[in-house]
């Protein structure tokens, strides 16, 4: 499984998001799930599987497919909640 | 030894080096390390690349800005300045970046400012300026080093320290700061919102606002429409005759621009990619070592962890600060000299970051106020920023961010009084001033905001 993390021009938040996401994977022991992250240009349908966008630029990528909209980016529980979802939805964890 | 000196002086090897030895430090597996080590070298090499298709469309720019209106007209991004600077003063920014990294960890561990800074891409940009600015006042290579890191660390510091009391207010709490260099642009702004105190309660949050610009928030699209917009502006007061004959190769003069606005576009998305490539080891290694070294610290993140705070302040912002750029254009007009023009890239971001502090602190009004004062300051340091920046001084494009602009020129103005040894001096008083503990607190904060 794949997971992206958007942001408006691909440096700083997505990336940042993008460790955090690690972070939480590894707490969790889940090791095959793919993060990276890409600026809101570059990103497309397919690209992943799931798609993380904080809630400022959700309209802007919207078409992306399966997208979790982040109400704050730097509330690591908020974050975890929702990675938590994800993986529980796909069966990676129980 | 002179291939040793061969290899260490390409910057894309350089850069790579120093991925590998994060990557070694934090014991990655061996496939991880090749991986992460090529994809540093290879970014750094397109980096390169894009500067290439950049500087090819920015020439005419600045050919038909003069030919229409005799003076120099100047873009500030940031992506497309430190790439042409990468050109020349890569190995020197590989390195300041990589001691600037060690200095700020080493403040953040033994004086009271525990902040360590985050944004790789402004890290990266800082240091590319530095290295120039250091070079022009005369340093020879060590010294350069030295210099340029010892400011970059202070600098990593400092910029999230002038801007905490208001990311308290803001968040609520003193866990995060904000590591953007604009942040002179938004302390202004804070500030100047606090004369609008009275209307706090009459929120941006509380405004009906319309949504429909949120796409500009797409740097690409961003970065092109206005590209377009002024290149098109440009073109139709230098004329087709002149375009036609000296710059297209008998291309129509109006096709022809909308082709080079929209190749820098091109060259801005192609070095945004390296960009990402060079940083994509490097942060993580920094990040993990600096949490190790300085637990208690607070880590100073990219400029739209505050953007979800008040979406509107964020496009009132926008526009604010754009109106700003254009007052200040309109007056450079009439004052002569070069003319910065508003780019939206840079509106866009430090504007909408200013309006979310003026908003915390004087509401509505304050969130307009304080940006447009944020789109002054952000066009009017550039024009002092330039001269000290040597033969960059004369690209079509420079540092577009508050605190390139405030650094730049202060470590500029120090080397026009005598050089290094001015620098020296400046930076041994202000990592003496940042030593002193926390009670003197009053007279140490005055030092913090000129130092940076």
């Amino acid at each position: 499984m794949k997971i992206l993390a958007v942001c408006g021009s691909g440096l700083g938040t997505s990336f940042m998001v993008e460790m955090n996401i690690n972070q939480i994977l590894g707490e969790l022991g889940v090791t095959d799930v793919e993060v990276s992250h890409s600026d809101l240009s570059s990103a497309v349908p397919g690209d992943a599987d799931v798609y993380f966008l904080a809630k400022d630029i959700a309209d802007g990528g919207a078409h992306l497919g399966d997208v979790v909209v982040m109400e704050s980016i730097i509330d690591m529980d908020e974050l975890r909640t929702k990675v938590k979802k994800v993986l529980e939805e796909r069966g990676i964890i129980l | 030894m002179s291939t040793l000196i061969d290899i260490l002086s390409q910057p894309a090897i350089l850069v790579a080096l120093i991925a590998l030895i994060g990557l070694a430090a934090q014991k990655k597996k061996m496939s991880d390390t090749v991986k992460g080590t090529t994809k540093t070298f290879v970014g750094f090499l397109v980096i390169s690349a894009g500067a290439g298709i950049l500087q090819t469309a920015l020439t005419p720019f600045g050919a038909m800005f003069e030919e229409a209106f005799n003076v120099s007209g100047v873009v500030p991004n940031n992506e497309a300045i430190v790439a042409l600077a990468l050109t020349d003063y890569g190995t020197n920014t590989a390195l300041i970046m990589f001691f600037g990294m060690v200095v700020n960890i080493l403040i953040a561990r033994l004086t009271r400012y525990k902040y360590i800074f985050l944004t790789g891409h402004h890290t990266l940009y800082m240091a590319a300026m530095l290295a120039v600015i250091m070079a022009v006042a005369g340093f020879n290579t060590f010294g350069l080093i030295a210099a340029g890191s010892i400011a970059l660390g202070i600098i990593m510091t400092l910029s999230p320290a002038i801007l905490q009391p208001f990311m308290r207010q803001l968040t609520g709490n003193d866990n995060v700061a904000l590591g953007h260099f604009s942040a002179v642009g938004y302390a202004a702004s804070g500030l100047v919102g606090k004369l609008f105190k009275g209307s706090k309660e009459n929120n941006t949050e509380n405004i009906n606002f319309p949504k429909g610009l949120g796409f500009l928030r797409d740097s690409t699209v961003s970065i092109a429409l206005t590209m377009i917009i002024m290149y098109v502006i440009v073109a139709l007061f230098a004329g087709p005759s002149f375009i036609e004959s000296e710059l297209s190769g008998g291309t129509n003069f109006l096709v022809f621009s909308f082709i080079q606005a929209g190749s820098f576009a091109a060259g801005v998305f192609i070095i945004l990619s390296g960009v990402r490539l060079v940083l994509a080891e490097i942060v993580p290694a920094f990040k993990g070592i600096s949490t190790k070294l300085v637990p208690d610290a607070k880590p100073a993140l990219d400029v739209p962890i505050i953007f979800t705070f008040a979406p509107n302040a964020v496009l009132i912002g926008f526009f604010a600060s754009f109106i700003g750029g254009i007052f200040s254009m309109v007056i450079m007009v009439f004052a002569g000299g070069v003319i910065i023009l508003p780019g939206v890239v840079p509106h866009f971001f430090t504007g909408a970051a200013a309006g979310v502090f003026g908003n915390a602190t004087g509401g509505f009004k304050g969130s307009i106020a304080g940006a447009f004062v944020n789109g002054i300051i952000i066009s009017f340091l550039p024009v002092f920023l330039m001269p000290v920046l040597g033969e960059l001084g004369f690209a079509n494009t420079t540092f577009s961010d508050a605190d390139f602009g405030v650094s730049g020129i202060f470590f500029g103005t120090l080397a026009n009084y005598s050089g290094p040894i001015a620098i020296t001096i400046g930076l041994i008083v202000i990592i003496a001033l940042m030593a002193i503990p926390a009670k003197k607190k009053k007279s140490s904060h005055k030092g913090e905001e000129k130092a940076v």
